[in-house]
């Protein structure tokens, strides 16, 4: 691994812990009624819709209603999705004029966005619309964000209240979230990224000569390029702040309008996991020891970063049959390497600067020139840490082992920071589970922050932490034996294998990433991965918010001598080792099918 | 229960009223109009505008397989290469055999065309980039090209280079990402030059 990659990692977790620290404090504020000087500007709107909706903010919601209040919302944005691509043919703002999405795409991406998965079995620009794009997929790209949100706010207050029902109020905990956090967050983001190259324009696509003309595939000559644009900025924006993912175009942000230069991979990739991380913090905040937060956020990211190194050497090792030499490709890092260290000004000419040897080297097999290793890498496994999900690069073409890392993040139950709300609301289950063990070692009654855990809380965070595995086991198990199933695969063998493992992962984990080279898009995946869905976003906040009213009822006791102290290294061991033992004994023999037969086979 | 599921019918539909007008419509609004004020170039596509015509955008690559143009990544785009309004990978596996012809298939290519070339090729030349339209190659890659460029052109090597110079970017802020040549502003910088 080169010096530069190193760097650029480091410089990754701090610029990402830097911001979501202050960040988070804010966002503790905003839940807790004060928004600042925000609230001065927005603060008319979030009344007139309070004052639309008929609702008193203060009127706070037990755990059953909050539960359905989320429901409906999202019911109501799902069949709203799905009329929107239905009827796209008959709307405006349709400048291609691209007729309406099939009924099993159509539900298929409708429960993709606003379960926050973002699956994409579409391919962005040559299906939606751009009104589809803004007035579905962008509105969905916040409210899944935010109901996510929501859900982690409710769940926290469960540990806080003593003694009531009550976990606050749904509809004021989605729209905060939106006004005071998502909105102003996207609207600077989408600013920053039009200056780098990312298009923001409702003109329709632009047909510019070739330079030189080429052939189609009939030997038909070729002469011009249409070059798809459309109002991405706005929605590339959102899709990485609310851990959403879902393209604009058919190859996300590996697209050169999605992420034009390494600065906007680098903004992309901490808006990525940037509120997950806060959230942390968040918590630490409202639960009024902020020691707990750290305690969680140092887990995630070490969760996160050991991986992330694997990735990067598996992919700067390159593929050994193009490293055989029989037919002389380079595979080899060169050049830059030696300036490393020295901060160079903008000004200097390039002739000084990159030595005329320089290259990424390594896999280069679906990866970008301006990104190379490092930062696909680095990418890939934010975005399976995350539940974005967005890619910029093709994990379908790493290597065995670096295509294990996306795949295994997910599978962990993207709780190294996670979704939004979503991560750490999935981290908190396992907090309780890492809590009832540690109890049941010393035998003592397990409490965290002074609640009690008792029957109902192990069972419903069991819920949270089996459903995902059953999801993508049972999933892939159809899938495999089923000729829809296997019709599906892009690549034969282990690394077909690999392909439906990663979808029923990804779908039933809400991450939307894929091996791409599965076709998708039929109504087998359509419908399975769907309700895989669903079933993975409503069967773990439902759950989560069931302990949180229970959780809310219970007194807090004071913290004696004898309490487990959830703060220290060894509860952060504890924990790292419950994500690890339940996301290691579900998957290995899986992933021994897939990914690690696959490598075998390379290396022989 | 139905009583309190008919309470907050009302509050769903209207706050997903008010977020989509807000989200959906007003913030994309609000984004193109001030990304049209201040950066009116890339808020457009970063076309390259010559004598006022449109000659490509700096940041979609096109196909080159001519030997007097540099040739950029590899590009899987269906139903030619380079297709930017359908944007895709090969999504091909390191062990898949069609992977492997394909860069075969390509070294003999680059080979054939400039046979004095024993250099071992740069491998992002002989890759498929993710996005089928990636509009930059490694300074090795563009390196590696000199020689054939400047044969099939009568122009010597030097003044090749220093054109490749002219269109190579460093790492951004001098640590991210990857060096890169621009292809498409290489061969029309070549172009400009008058030799053919």
């Amino acid at each position: 691994m080169t010096a530069n990659a190193w760097g650029q990692m480091a410089l990754y977790l701090f610029l990402l812990l830097g911001l979501a620290i202050p960040l988070g404090m804010f966002l503790a504020q905003v839940y807790e009624g004060n928004a600042g000087w925000l609230e001065i500007v927005l603060g008319p709107v979030e009344r007139l819709i309070y004052r639309l909706c008929r609702i008193r903010p203060r009127q706070e919601m037990t755990w059953q209603c909050y539960a359905i209040a989320l429901l409906l919302f999202n019911l109501a944005g799902c069949l709203v999705v799905y009329l929107l691509q239905r009827l796209q043919g008959l709307l405006p703002l349709n400048a291609q004029g691209l007729p309406a999405v099939g009924a099993d795409c159509a539900f298929n991406t409708a429960v993709s966005f606003a379960t926050n998965t973002n699956w994409q079995s579409y391919s962005g620009e040559s299906t939606m619309s751009y009104l589809t794009q803004m007035l579905a997929l962008t509105v969905q790209n916040f409210l899944s964000a935010a109901s996510g949100m929501a859900v982690l706010v409710a769940m926290v207050r469960g540990f806080v209240r003593r003694e009531m029902p009550l976990l606050g109020n749904f509809w004021v905990d989605v729209t905060r979230s939106v006004l005071y956090v998502l909105l102003p967050l996207a609207l600077v983001l989408a600013v920053m990224l039009v200056s780098q190259g990312v298009p923001q324009t409702f003109d329709s696509y632009r047909a510019v000569p070739l330079l030189q003309s080429t052939k189609d595939s009939d030997g038909k000559p070729v002469g011009e390029q249409v070059l798809a644009l459309g109002p991405v900025a706005s929605q590339e924006a959102i899709k990485q702040l609310g851990t959403n993912g879902g393209g604009f175009f058919n190859v996300n942000a590996a697209h050169p309008y999605e992420n034009p230069t390494p600065l906007s991979c680098l903004l992309e990739m901490l808006a990525i996991l940037l509120i997950p991380a806060a959230l942390c913090i968040t918590f630490g905040v409202m639960v009024r020891d902020l020691r707990q937060g750290f305690a969680i956020l140092a887990a995630m990211t070490i969760l996160f970063a050991v991986p992330l190194v694997g990735c990067v050497v598996a992919e700067q090792h390159g593929s050994p049959a193009l490293a055989a030499g029989a037919w002389g490709v380079d595979q080899e890092a060169h050049g830059a390497v030696a300036r490393e260290g020295s901060p160079r000004s903008l000004g200097l000419t390039v002739d000084e600067e990159v030595p005329r040897n320089a290259q990424p080297g390594g896999n280069m097999e679906g990866k970008e020139t301006r990104f190379g290793i490092a930062d696909s890498a680095i990418w890939a496994t934010a975005t399976t840490a995350a539940s974005n999900g967005s890619v910029n690069s093709m994990h379908d073409s790493y290597t065995p082992l670096g295509g294990l890392v996306p795949m295994w993040m997910i599978q962990l139950g993207e709780v190294s920071f996670g979704g939004a709300g979503s991560g750490l609301y999935g981290m908190l289950a396992f907090v309780i589970v890492a809590v009832f063990v540690a109890g049941l070692m010393v035998g003592r009654t397990p409490e965290y922050l002074g609640k009690k855990i008792e029957a109902y809380e192990m069972k419903m965070a069991s819920l949270m932490i089996l459903i995902p595995p059953l999801l993508v086991l049972g999933g892939t198990a159809v899938a495999v034996v089923c000729d829809p199933g296997r019709a599906g695969m892009g690549n034969r063998g282990a690394h077909g294998f690999s392909e439906v493992l990663y979808a029923y992962s990804s779908t039933g984990n809400n991450n939307g990433s894929a091996f791409a080279g599965l076709n998708a898009n039929t109504v087998f995946y359509n419908v399975t991965t769907g309700l895989a869905m669903l079933v993975a976003r409503y069967w773990l906040a439902v759950p989560a918010l069931a302990i949180a009213g229970s959780l809310a009822r219970k007194k807090i006791v004071p913290a004696g001598p004898g309490t487990l102290q959830t703060h220290t290294p060894l509860f952060i061991l504890v924990l790292i080792g419950s994500v690890l033992l339940v996301g290691a004994l579900s998957f290995i023999p899986a992933l021994a099918l897939g990914p690690i037969v696959e490598h075998l086979q390379m290396m022989r | 229960m139905f009583a309190v599921m008919r309470s907050q019918v009302r509050p769903a539909i209207v706050t997903l009223l008010a977020l989509s007008v807000l989200t959906g419509l007003l913030y994309p609004l609000i984004v193109t109009g001030m990304a049209q004020l201040a950066f009116a170039h890339q808020a457009n596509g970063s076309l390259i505008v010559r004598d006022g015509r449109p000659m490509g955008s700096e940041l979609i690559g096109q196909p080159f397989n001519a030997p007097a143009y540099f040739w950029g990544r590899p590009s899987a785009t269906t139903p030619f290469p380079y297709n930017a309004a359908s944007s895709s990978g090969s999504n091909l596996g390191p062990t898949n055999p069609a992977l492997r012809d394909a860069v075969k298939a390509r070294v003999a290519a680059l080979a054939h065309a400039d046979p004095d070339n024993k250099a071992p090729v740069p491998v992002d030349l002989v890759t498929a980039s993710a996005s089928g339209l990636d509009p930059e190659i490694s300074p090795a890659a563009a390196d590696y090209q000199v020689h054939r460029v400047a044969k099939a052109r009568g122009m010597d090597e030097a003044t090749v280079r220093k054109l490749v110079a002219q269109c190579t970017q460093g790492r951004q802020l001098g640590m991210l990402g990857e060096p890169r040549v621009n292809v498409l502003k290489l061969n029309l910088a070549l172009d400009a030059q008058g030799v053919r």
